[in-house]
């Protein structure tokens, strides 16, 4: 039963943003929601994916949250690095230098290539033309170790407010969409497809259509063949 | 006579009630232990002290107050690397905080550099960037409690990811 639905969920993804039924009635203005909170498949097994290493470096991509700060350092023994990539995008937008972004994010992180254990990318790429979304991914790859995981959301509903989210987490089950002012708005929705190619190095491990109408998709970093 | 006398008797010796106690001995201590860095001030190298210290003015280079409470007001601007017990950020700071007991970044208060700290608390309406480094502090600290009831489980409680390959 959960095979079907993941294929059916799958299979939406594929056909477009369009495609994804109507969510309930209290899911279909996400976008004019400033909090609330939705349940995660993905956290969980991101988390699960860290487990690996002992004091995982961390690196959030979302602005910073006092709670997650607490949840990924405090209870969980991670180190946390957080970059805010938002405050990059409107930074640039604000500049009037948005071109110039790929460049940017190809050399925007100090830390060394297959340092990094886990990246919290939230939904940053959403906000990004395609060619600093595909260099920002670039980099990201870069950054992972070997079987190191990516956790990224990609929004599969059209909206044109100009508006970030923060995801709070609760626990690992849910997360509370905050959202706040952007410069920007999304630029597109990506499908299935747009997103494995942006992370043509690493492999999905789980996909889930969420009905807040986010996809949320878990990458790992495939291990050196021996 | 003697009634306008008493009554205008210092209330000392009488036992404080409990809600002024504190109040009290707060003033006390701050009259005592406490020393503020005025707005107007700027100092450029190394600071360290055995009294709490609060700073308003720009001090860049280094500040060292292990067993100490630095406080970082409103106006205060830090370039500095920072050891201290407790560092409270409600300014600007501009550098790496490594604290025994605690670092907290206050609504509006902004940290651009790396924390190392048992505890760390990030105020909604805060700027942060950098890292946090829990485990590096100067004390060591107990293992963190086991979750609560409806608190996230810690990843070795959990199973191993069961997902399937999506896509290509």
């Amino acid at each position: 039963m959960a095979e079907s639905t993941r294929l059916l969920t799958d299979l939406f993804g594929i056909l477009g943003p369009r495609r994804v039924p109507d969510a309930s009635p209290a899911d279909s203005s996400v976008t004019n929601v400033v909090e609330a909170s939705y349940p995660t498949k993905a956290l969980q097994k991101f988390l699960a994916g860290l487990q690996a290493s002992d004091g995982p470096l961390l690196l959030d991509l979302g602005p910073v949250v006092g709670g997650n700060v607490t949840f990924f350092a405090e209870q969980l023994g991670c180190r946390l690095r957080v970059e805010d990539i938002a405050k990059d995008i409107d930074g640039h937008v604000k500049d009037g230098i948005v071109d110039q972004l790929p460049e940017f994010f190809s050399n925007r992180f100090p830390q060394d290539p297959g340092t990094v254990d886990g990246i919290l990318c939230w939904d940053v790429l959403d906000y990004l033309d395609r060619p600093a979304a595909q260099a920002l991914a670039t980099s990201l790859s870069s950054l992972l170790r070997p079987d190191g995981c990516l956790l990224g959301f990609f929004s599969t509903a059209d909206s044109r407010e100009a508006v970030y989210t923060k995801y709070v987490i609760v626990d690992d089950s849910t997360l509370k969409y905050r959202t706040y002012p952007a410069v920007r708005a999304r630029q597109r929705s990506l499908l299935n497809g747009d997103i494995i190619r942006l992370f043509k190095d690493l492999r999905v491990t789980d996909s889930f259509l969420m009905k807040s109408k986010v996809r949320e998709t878990l990458f790992r970093k495939p291990a050196p063949r021996r | 006579m003697w009634k306008r006398d008493d009554s205008v008797k210092p209330a000392a010796p009488a036992a404080p009630t409990p809600a002024a106690a504190p109040a009290g001995e707060q003033r006390a201590q701050l009259g005592r232990d406490m020393v503020s860095i005025g707005k107007s001030v700027v100092i450029k190298g190394e600071l360290s002290g055995s009294e709490d210290l609060t700073i308003e003015g720009h001090v860049e280079g280094r500040i060292d107050l292990k067993d100490n409470v630095l406080t970082i007001g409103p106006n205060g601007k830090i370039k500095a690397e920072v050891f201290a017990k407790s560092v409270i950020v409600l300014g600007e700071v501009t550098g790496n905080l490594t604290a025994s007991e605690k670092v907290d970044i206050r609504d509006n208060g902004s940290v651009d550099g790396d924390i190392g700290s048992p505890r760390v608390a990030i105020a909604e309406g805060a700027h942060f960037r950098g890292s946090v480094d829990m485990q590096r502090g100067s004390k060591p600290q107990p293992k963190p409690n086991p979750p609560q009831q409806g608190q996230p489980q810690q990843p070795h409680q959990q199973q191993q990811p069961q997902g399937q390959k999506v896509g290509a």
